[in-house]
């Protein structure tokens, strides 16, 4: 790439120290570590624990719905109480299960599992830098989040239940505990769990900006950064920005709940009593919620894409097609992400004119997402492409990302929405785009950088069979939910026997849980790949996917400080795969161009003279003593 | 659909004993020394497996939307809903294509330029032309759908006209109410939160002398045929959402904020069961936003009818205050006379209130 822009990071860093190598004793070393590494695995295994629960309760509701006349009595050793002595779910946990199903897959598995983990381990390893740029900061995000999991985890056991509106809580149900048994201790322990989540997600967003901004190695310019690092930017800043926004409309909550506000709450009349609150509106805590809600959508999806972008270049042995065409649809989507939040409201009485413009907004959303679409498409063409578990996972998310956004084109019409709105079309629309592309994007990102993680290789060949279970699975779950939607079927019903133009359908319905139950025993192959790889995998190459990316030329198993000795300078981009003329089919971003003669494009050439200012500039290395 | 499912367990069933075979190999090579060529264990399979995939999923897609059709877009019984039921299968019919080309092409190249040995990949970091061509081309699409959805969405949502059968829907935990205007004014009373209680249960003010002839109905909402009907839509306790699928409405009942939606039905119950051949058939009112326990639930039937047949059926209703003659009570002093009109001579007396606990039931047995 062209110019220099490294230069401009050259200011000194007020509080670097000296490196002191002591013996740390377990706590500091694995409990409350500051080494981001450390972090990132904390996150990660964290996430997967949340996603085994997540994913568990789908599956106990789905039986409900597909098979409505099973027995569930087994399930009594760990449901207790809400399984009816003959066998039948009740109707509170119901909704029960599908909020926390929501709650949990959104924020704990891919907020905090997916960014919290790959933000954290990728950005120090691929810019350069020791570590974050405040390793106690970043500490207190993980614990952070480990508080509010334990919160959650914790309402889970409630007499009444966890919280049951629905994930997106919308009051007053979520405000009168007299509307509903979930809207009791449940809600009050998922509020306190959501406002020290948005805590540490802040502190970790915090941190994630500054650090790229500021501890980017000597040469690694904005423009040759790789694209994982754009997208772990992107999104620290639209959750820096959207989070507060959460938070307070779950403190404006906590108020209407406890101290007798009317911030959301207007001419109740309830169990007999017709409550004093007036003035407030049910639709403000809507506005305030999807102000969060829709960039979330991309908060979770952004890494993915992110990790994609990297791992398709590499297993393509290709540049990645329109690198900074990748670089402006992010910001791109990131800026609309923020003006869209409406098209979740169409029919909520809000004004309709607001509904033509917001329709209008959302649909140009689909304009750069589908420049993703084809850049990832033209990566693959013509490359010579190796099919290693995180390729596969990457291919996976990119054919779900563009099937599950081209329904959004449908939904983010308001016209359509009318009939559409809170039927399974949404829900499988966005578990194709959001739930299962961002999972896959997880995926991939764990086969790819397990070997740096945990200095051995998973095994290859039950990857790619758990793709492809995976794979297909997704698609035959969310496929007949297609259909199940556009015959009108509303979400959160706990059964569809009340209603006529429900009462049909059945076996479409069967059809998809059964797909989900197969598809989520499959993920068991990973469970047992990544925690029997942990220990007893085959020890990893130094570089075992011959990536250009920086995190490659550390140690197999890097220490704190990630570099023994200097930290490398960067002189190109990541992306130079089958360079023509190149010795190699990659030249990592710490090769010079003047040791690359042969492969040199002509502007290219004229950057050997800048490698000297380059090397000599080493500011941001937070071991060095000035 | 047993069959299908049979299937697809059997081919779960063929890809474990794959996966028990390749374990096998699997546990052997775990202790392979370290090389630094890239591991391609695998990859002619899984080429292959993209195209197999691809071949399969085309073909069950489109078999099970041939076989799903039947339930798709339950038949269309208002004038606005054919309308957008006509642009969501237009709007389908485009976007079935980049589904078909992108999702074929992402297949086809992965398995088109899987890995060989010896063979480099081709540079190809960018094209502006290309890339201008798939910003612009989705551009153009997308401006197109915008506008043909956005002059759906300003005339549905339009004022209603005047003539309107204007009719107040309330949702609570977990029924509907609907209330009518009455015969003699065509006015909907006014209303207030307070004043509900387990007889006036959507808050009737009866200082209102528009409300005297105002009747409600807890089970069944009957509308004429081929006439603008406007509902009002109010909630009592906490969200809901009034869905009435064949009629293509949806809009939120909001507590303190009430909202509306018009259409015009131009099927009745009659023609529909005639249409789908079904005796049984009925238009249905659901609610389709969570609101508790019973939100699955939530069901009133809807009878749409001739205008002769309605306004038989509007006269036969008790008005609220002959259902209930206490209320008389609340008339202020100035509007009792005009208010006894409503209330039947004999049932003046408040002894006479054996239906009171029964609810406002109304007693409509007509179409079942």
């Amino acid at each position: 790439m062209s110019a220099i822009e490294g230069l401009e990071t050259a200011h000194h860093h007020a509080d670097e120290h000296e490196h002191h190598h002591e013996a740390q004793n377990f706590w500091q070393k694995y409990i409350f570590c500051e080494d981001h590494k450390v972090i990132a695995k904390q996150y990660l295994i964290t996430g997967i624990m949340w996603a085994v629960v997540g994913i568990s309760m789908s599956v106990i509701f789905r039986i409900q719905l597909g098979l409505p006349d099973s027995n569930l009595s087994w399930l009594k050793p760990i449901l207790g109480g809400w399984i009816s002595d003959s066998g039948k779910l009740d109707p509170n946990f119901y909704l029960a299960l599908v909020t926390m199903h929501g709650t949990i897959m959104v924020f704990f598995v891919l907020t905090a599992g997916l960014s919290g983990t790959f933000s954290n381990f990728l950005i120090p390893l691929q810019i350069g830098a020791r570590d974050m740029a405040s390793g106690f900061m970043n500490m207190l995000s993980y614990w952070f989040f480990f508080i509010a999991s334990v919160i959650m985890f914790a309402s889970l056991f409630l007499q009444q239940g966890p919280a049951a509106g629905g994930w997106v809580i919308y009051p007053p149900l979520s405000a009168l505990p007299q509307a509903h048994p979930g809207s009791g201790m449940g809600m009050t322990l998922w509020l306190a769990s959501m406002a020290l989540f948005i805590v540490s997600q802040l502190l970790g967003g915090i941190n994630y900006i500054t650090t790229v901004i500021n501890l980017r190695t000597r040469g690694m310019s904005f423009d040759r950064l790789p694209l994982t690092i754009w997208s772990f930017l992107i999104t620290a800043v639209l959750g820096l920005i959207s989070f507060p926004v959460l938070l307070s409309s779950v403190l404006l909550l906590i108020f209407d709940r406890h101290f007798g506000t009317s911030f959301y709450l207007s001419d109740i009349y309830i169990n007999g009593e017709a409550l004093p609150n007036v003035g407030g509106s049910p639709i403000l805590f809507q506005h305030l919620f999807w102000f969060l809600g829709h960039p979330e959508v991309y908060i979770v999806l952004l890494p993915g894409l992110g990790i994609t972008s990297e791992v398709i270049a590499t297993n393509s042995r290709k540049p990645i097609f329109g690198y900074r065409a990748m670089i402006a649809s992010m910001l791109g989507i990131a800026f609309l992400a923020f003006i869209v939040w409406a098209h979740h409201m169409f029919v909520t009485g809000m004004n309709p004119f607001l509904g033509s413009v917001f329709m209008f907004l959302t649909l140009i959303i689909a304009v750069p997402s589908a420049v993703k679409g084809f850049n990832y498409i033209t990566t693959l063409w013509r490359g010579n492409i190796v099919f290693t578990p995180g390729m596969l996972f990457s291919i996976g998310l990119v054919s779900l990302f563009v099937s599950g956004g081209l329904t959004g084109i449908i939904l983010g019409n308001s016209a359509l929405d009318i009939q559409l709105h809170d039927t399974y079309f949404v829900v499988a629309h966005f578990h194709l785009v959001m739930g299962a592309a961002s999972a896959f994007g997880l995926f991939a990102g764990v086969y790819h950088w397990f070997p740096k993680m945990f200095g051995r290789m998973m095994n290859t060949t039950l990857g790619q069979i758990h793709f492809w279970f995976t794979f297909i699975g997704i698609y035959l779950v969310f496929i007949p939910m297609h259909y199940v939607g556009i015959a009108g079927f509303p979400r959160r019903y706990y059964q569809f026997t009340s209603y006529d133009f429900t009462n049909k359908f059945l076996d479409m319905n069967m059809f998809i849980s059964i797909a989900a139950i197969l598809s989520f025993l499959a993920q068991f192959i990973f469970l047992w790949n990544f925690f029997y790889s942990i220990f007893k995998g085959r020890r990893a190459p130094q570089n075992p996917w011959r990536s250009n990316t920086l995190e490659w030329t550390t140690p197999i198993n890097p220490g704190h400080g990630n570099w023994v000795g200097e930290i490398p300078a960067v002189y190109r981009w990541s992306y130079d795969y089958s360079k023509p003329g190149a010795k190699e089919d990659f030249i990592p971003q710490n090769v010079p161009y003047s040791q690359t003669l042969e492969s040199n494009f002509p502007h290219e050439n004229e950057l050997i003279a800048t490698e000297k200012a380059i090397e000599s500039q080493n500011f941001n290395d937070q071991f060095k003593s000035h | 659909m047993y069959i299908i499912i049979a299937l697809v367990a059997l081919v779960f069933v063929v890809l474990t004993g794959v996966v028990i075979s390749r374990l096998q190999n699997v546990l052997k090579s775990i202790n392979k020394s370290d090389s630094t060529e890239v591991d391609t264990s695998g990859n002619k399979v899984n080429g292959a497996m993209f195209i197999v995939v691809l071949i399969v999923g085309a073909v069950s897609i489109t078999w099970s939307y041939l076989h799903a059709r039947e339930f798709f877009l339950p038949e269309a019984s208002s004038v606005h809903g054919r309308r957008t039921d006509d642009l969501f299968w237009f709007s389908m019919g485009i976007l079935t294509i980049p589904f078909i080309i992108v999702n074929f092409l992402i297949f086809f190249f992965a398995w088109k330029y899987q890995h060989k040995k010896d063979h480099r990949a081709s540079f190809y970091p960018e094209n502006h032309r290309l890339e201008l061509i798939w910003t612009i081309v989705p551009a153009i699409v997308m401006a197109l759908l915008v506008f043909t959805g956005w002059k759906a969405w300003s005339d549905i949502t339009s004022d209603a006209p005047r003539d309107a059968e204007v009719i107040e829907i309330t949702g609570k935990q977990f029924n509907w109410i609907a209330r009518y205007s009455g015969v003699s004014d065509n006015k909907l009373g006014n209303y207030n939160y307070k004043l509900i209680d387990a007889q006036n249960e959507v808050g009737i003010d009866l200082s209102d002398e528009n409300s005297f002839d105002d009747f409600t109905n807890p089970s069944e909402m009957h509308i004429p045929v081929g006439r603008p009907i406007l509902l009002r839509i109010r909630a009592r306790d906490v969200l809901h959402s009034v869905f009435i699928p064949h009629m293509r409405v949806k809009m939120d009942a909001v507590p303190g904020m009430p909202t509306k939606f018009w259409f015009v039905p131009d099927k009745t119950t009659a023609d529909m069961r005639a249409e789908l051949n079904d005796p049984k058939f009925d238009y249905e009112i659901a609610c389709a936003e969570v609101c508790g326990q019973g939100h699955f639930s939530m069901k009133m039937r809807l009878i749409v009818e001739d205008e002769a047949s309605y306004k038989k059926w509007c006269a036969e209703q008790a008005t609220f205050l002959q259902t209930y003659p206490e209320y008389l009570a609340k008339v202020p002093e100035n509007l009792k006379a005009k208010a006894m009109k409503y209330v039947p001579a004999e049932a003046a007396t408040p002894a006479d209130s054996s239906s009171g606990s029964v609810g406002a039931a109304g007693t409509s047995t007509s179409l079942r």
